[in-house]
C-alpha cells in the first residue's frame, strides 16, 4: 500500500530512518523491522533472543523458579548515574536476588512516544544491553509499542525475570526475630535525590549520583559467607529505608530501633533533603541492601560486604527488638527517640 | 557539613540539656512559634529530654495549618477550573477542604502543579499564554519576599495571565492575640528564626516589653532550640523580659532591608482569619491596590466563598497551646495524616502529625504501663 501511495499520489513511503521514533515503528510493518535492526538487535542479541520466535525457549536452570516484573516511568529518562535502560534491569534483577535466587532471564517491553530521538533511544537500548551483560543475565524476550505523542513521557520501560532458587535458602520478612542485626550495604537516599535534583535543576556542592547497580553479586558472596543467617533482604526502592523496615516490622510482628548517628546520609543528599524538606529515611534507592542477619554472623557479613564493590560503605544501624512489636523506633543524635513511621502518601517539599 | 553538623553535635546538646535542668527552678512554660521548631523537639525528643524543667507548647506558626478553610475552598475551585493552572508548594496539596484536596482534584483532571520558588510559576504563566497560572501565595513573613517578587516580576513584564490566591498571616500579631487569652499560660517565646531574617526582631521589642515576657529568636536545629531555650530559662529565673538572639548566624535587628522593602511596596496589612484561631486583626498581608490586578480572587470572582470549620476538628486549642494533640479525642482515631480532620495533622510542620508521626512509640509504652 505503501508502493502504491508511492506512485499513484506522489506522497513519499515513511522513511524508517528518520531521527525521532514515529507511529509507523509500531506497526509491525518495515518500519518496526528497521528499528529493531537498527536500535535493539546489534546490542541486544544473545543466544536465546536471536531466534526471534513468538516467545523464548530454554531449559528451567531449577526446580524452584521465582519471577517478577516492574514498570519504570521514571523521569528524566537519563540522570546522573544511570538511565531508565540500566534501572530497569538493575530493578528487576534486585528483586529477584532480595528473594534469594539467582537472576537467570529478563524481558523487557518498550513503549515508546512517537517524536522520542531515535538517538536517545539507542542510547538507552545500549544502556540496559550493557547492564544486562554486566549482571550476566540475558534478555531472552522483548517487545515494542508505539504510542500516540503525549501519551506517554518519552518512553515507558517493563522488564520481567525469572530466578533459580537455591535448595534451602529463602530469606523472607517472617523471619526477622529479636537480635537480628540491621545492615545496610552503603549510604542512603541517592537514587531518589539524584532523580529529584535532575527534576528541579538543584545544584549542590557535590552532584548526587544514582545507586542504581545490581545486587546479586552481592547476595551470592553473602549466601556463600553466612547462608541461613541472613534472615531478610530487602532493596528498600520507593519509600526507602524506612518504609521498608516498616513492611518487615510489620509482617514479623517484632520492634526495630535504629542508631541516627550511624545511618549513612551522604553529605550532598543531607543538603539537597533539607533544603526540600524530605527524610532521607523516606528516599529510594536503587542499588542498596539492607539486611537482617542473625546476630552471631553479623561481624562476617559485614566483612563480606565491605570487600564488594558495591557493599564497600556497608554498616549495621540497628537491630531487631521484642519490645514495640511492629514499630521501628529511632535514637536520636541527641539521646531523644522517636518514631520512624510509614508515610501516608508522598513525602512533599514544605513552604519554608 | 558546615552550619549543619555543628548544630546536631551531640555533646554539645547533651551538655546545653545539663544546663537547663540546673538553672530551671519549675517547669517553665514556652511556646516554640514555628511548626519548623515544633517538628525538630518533637522528632529529635527535646521535649521528653526537659520534661519537669520545661514544659513546650507548640504555636501556631504551620502556614499550612493556619490558612483558612475558605482559602482553601477558593483553591480547589479554582484548580477546577479547565484554563488554570494551579500552583502551589507541596505541603498545600494534601490540606483538606470540606470535601477534598488539591491531590483529588488534581486526579479528577485539574492541572495542579509543585513548584519550588514561586517565580517558577510566573515563568510557566510565560510558557502557556493560553492558560491561567494561578499561584498559592501561602506562608509567614519567610515567604512573603519571594511570592511578592513573582507579584511584581509578573507586573514588570506583563505577563497578564498570572495571578496570586493570597493567604499570607505574620507572627506578631498572633504572639499578641495568644497573650491576651485570658487562658494564656505561655511565660517566654521562642520567635522563629526565618522569619526574623527577613523581619528583624524590631516588632518584638514592644511585646517584650509590654506584656514582660522574654521572646528569644531561635533557629532550627537541635542546638539552635536548647540554646534558645536556655537563654529563655535564664531570662525567667532572673526576672528579665528581653529579646534575644540566638539565631545570629542569620538574623540582623533590622532584617534584611531589601526584602522588607519589596514586601511592603507589594503587600499591606489586612485582617486575616486563622485556620482554628479565627480573625486577628491587621494580621495578614493583602494585595495592595496597584497589584489588584493580579488577585486570583478576584479575577475568577471566588472572594465570596465561606465555609465552616469541622466542629470535631479542635486545632484552634491545638494552635494556640491549649491543647497536646495527644488529648484531642479524634487523634489517631477518626483524625489521622491518611484522612486528616484539619490541617495541624496535615502538614510535616503540624503539630498533630509531628505526634502522630514520632511519638506512637511512647503512647504504645504508656498503653503497656497501664494495662
Amino acid at each position: 500500500m505503501t508502493a502504491g501511495l508511492e506512485k499513484g499520489l506522489g506522497c513519499p513511503a515513511p522513511r524508517a530512518d528518520l531521527e525521532r521514533v514515529q507511529l509507523g515503528h509500531g506497526s509491525g510493518g518495515k518500519m518496526s523491522a528497521a528499528l529493531l535492526e537498527r536500535c535493539f538487535l546489534p546490542h541486544l542479541a544473545n543466544d536465546t533472543l536471536s531466534p526471534l520466535g513468538d516467545a523464548a525457549v530454554f531449559q528451567a536452570p531449577a526446580a524452584e523458579l521465582a519471577f517478577s516484573t516492574d514498570t519504570f516511568v521514571v523521569h528524566p529518562l537519563e540522570f546522573p548515574g544511570g538511565d531508565i535502560g540500566s534501572l530497569a534491569v538493575h530493578g528487576t534483577v534486585n528483586d529477584l536476588a532480595m528473594m534469594g535466587a539467582t537472576p537467570r532471564y529478563l524481558s523487557v517491553g518498550f513503549v515508546l512516544e512517537e517524536g522520542l530521538e531515535i538517538a536517545v533511544l539507542e542510547r538507552i537500548v545500549r544502556s540496559l544491553a550493557r547492564a544486562a551483560r554486566e549482571c550476566g543475565v540475558p534478555i531472552a524476550t522483548g517487545d515494542t509499542k508505539v504510542v500516540e505523542r503525549g501519551q506517554c513521557d518519552g518512553l515507558y520501560l517493563n522488564t520481567a525475570g525469572i530466578g533459580a532458587m537455591q535448595p534451602g535458602f529463602a530469606p523472607r520478612p517472617a523471619l526477622a526475630r529479636a537480635g537480628d542485626v540491621i545492615i545496610v550495604s552503603g549510604p542512603l537516599g541517592r537514587h531518589g535525590m539524584a532523580i529529584m535534583a535532575a527534576r528541579e535543576g538543584l545544584q549542590f556542592e557535590a552532584e548526587i549520583q544514582s545507586d542504581s547497580a545490581p545486587l546479586h553479586q552481592l547476595v551470592a558472596a553473602l549466601r556463600e559467607a553466612v547462608g541461613e543467617a541472613i534472615h531478610v533482604m530487602r532493596d528498600p526502592t520507593r519509600g526507602g529505608v524506612a518504609s521498608a523496615l516498616n513492611e518487615i516490622a510489620a509482617t514479623a510482628g517484632v520492634g526495630m530501633v535504629l542508631e541516627e548517628r550511624v545511618v549513612p546520609i551522604p553529605g550532598p543528599v543531607e543538603a539537597a533533603c533539607e533544603m526540600l524538606g524530605l527524610d532521607p529515611l523516606y528516599v529510594a534507592n536503587e542499588g542498596l541492601l539492607v539486611a537482617l542477619i542473625a546476630a552471631d554472623a553479623a561481624g562476617s557479613a559485614l566483612e563480606v560486604m565491605r570487600a564488594h564493590p558495591v557493599g564497600a560503605e556497608a554498616v549495621a544501624i540497628g537491630r531487631v527488638v521484642d519490645d514495640h512489636p511492629g514499630l521501628v523506633v529511632l535514637d536520636t543524635r541527641i539521646g531523644g527517640r522517636r518514631v520512624v513511621d510509614m508515610l501516608p502518601g508522598d513525602q512533599l517539599p514544605r513552604i519554608c | 557539613m558546615r552550619y549543619l553538623s555543628e548544630y546536631r553535635d551531640p555533646d554539645v546538646a547533651e551538655a546545653l540539656i545539663r544546663r537547663i535542668r540546673n538553672r530551671s527552678s519549675r517547669p517553665w512554660v514556652i511556646m516554640e512559634v514555628c511548626g519548623g521548631q515544633t517538628h525538630t523537639i518533637v522528632k529529635q525528643g527535646i521535649d521528653a529530654l526537659l520534661e519537669d524543667a520545661v514544659e513546650m507548647i507548640h504555636g501556631p506558626g504551620c502556614p499550612v495549618c493556619v490558612t483558612p478553610l475558605e482559602q482553601i475552598e477558593k483553591a480547589l475551585a479554582l484548580a477546577a477550573m479547565p484554563d488554570v493552572i494551579f500552583t502551589s508548594f507541596g505541603d498545600m496539596l494534601r490540606v483538606p477542604g470540606s470535601s477534598c484536596d488539591l491531590q483529588a482534584v488534581r486526579a479528577r483532571g485539574g492541572q495542579v502543579r509543585v513548584v519550588y520558588s514561586p517565580l517558577d510559576a510566573v515563568d510557566l504563566a510565560r510558557q502557556n499564554p493560553d492558560k491561567e497560572v494561578v499561584f498559592f501565595a501561602v506562608g509567614f513573613e519567610t515567604t512573603a519576599p519571594a511570592n511578592a517578587m513573582a507579584v511584581w516580576r509578573a507586573k514588570q513584564l506583563g505577563v497578564g495571565n498570572f495571578s496570586v490566591l493570597v493567604s499570607h498571616v505574620t507572627v506578631p500579631p498572633a504572639i499578641t492575640a495568644i497573650l491576651d487569652a485570658p487562658d494564656n499560660r505561655v511565660e517566654a517565646f521562642l520567635a522563629a528564626g526565618h522569619v526574623c531574617t527577613i523581619m528583624g526582631w524590631t516588632e518584638y521589642e514592644p511585646i517584650a516589653e509590654r506584656y514582660r515576657v522574654p521572646i528569644i529568636v531561635t533557629g532550627f536545629e537541635p542546638v539552635d532550640i536548647l540554646e534558645g531555650i536556655h537563654l529563655a530559662v535564664v531570662q525567667l529565673e532572673e526576672g528579665r523580659h528581653e529579646v534575644e538572639n540566638q539565631y545570629a548566624r542569620s538574623v540582623r535587628r533590622e532584617g534584611t532591608v531589601p526584602a522588607r522593602d519589596l514586601v511592603a511596596r507589594v503587600f499591606q496589612l489586612v485582617d486575616r482569619s486563622w485556620r482554628g484561631v479565627g480573625m486577628i486583626p491587621r494580621s495578614g498581608l493583602g494585595l495592595r491596590e496597584e497589584f489588584a490586578d493580579f488577585d486570583a480572587e478576584v479575577r475568577f470572582q471566588v472572594g465570596n466563598i465561606t465555609v465552616d470549620e469541622p466542629k470535631e476538628c479542635r486545632a484552634g486549642e491545638v494552635l494556640r497551646g491549649q491543647l497536646k494533640p495527644v488529648d484531642c479525642p479524634a487523634f489517631g482515631t477518626r483524625c489521622t495524616p491518611e484522612n486528616p480532620l484539619g490541617a495541624p495533622m496535615v502538614s510535616t510542620e503540624g503539630a498533630c502529625a509531628a505526634y502522630y508521626h514520632y511519638r506512637r512509640y511512647q503512647s504504645a509504652q504508656l498503653a503497656g504501663k497501664t494495662s
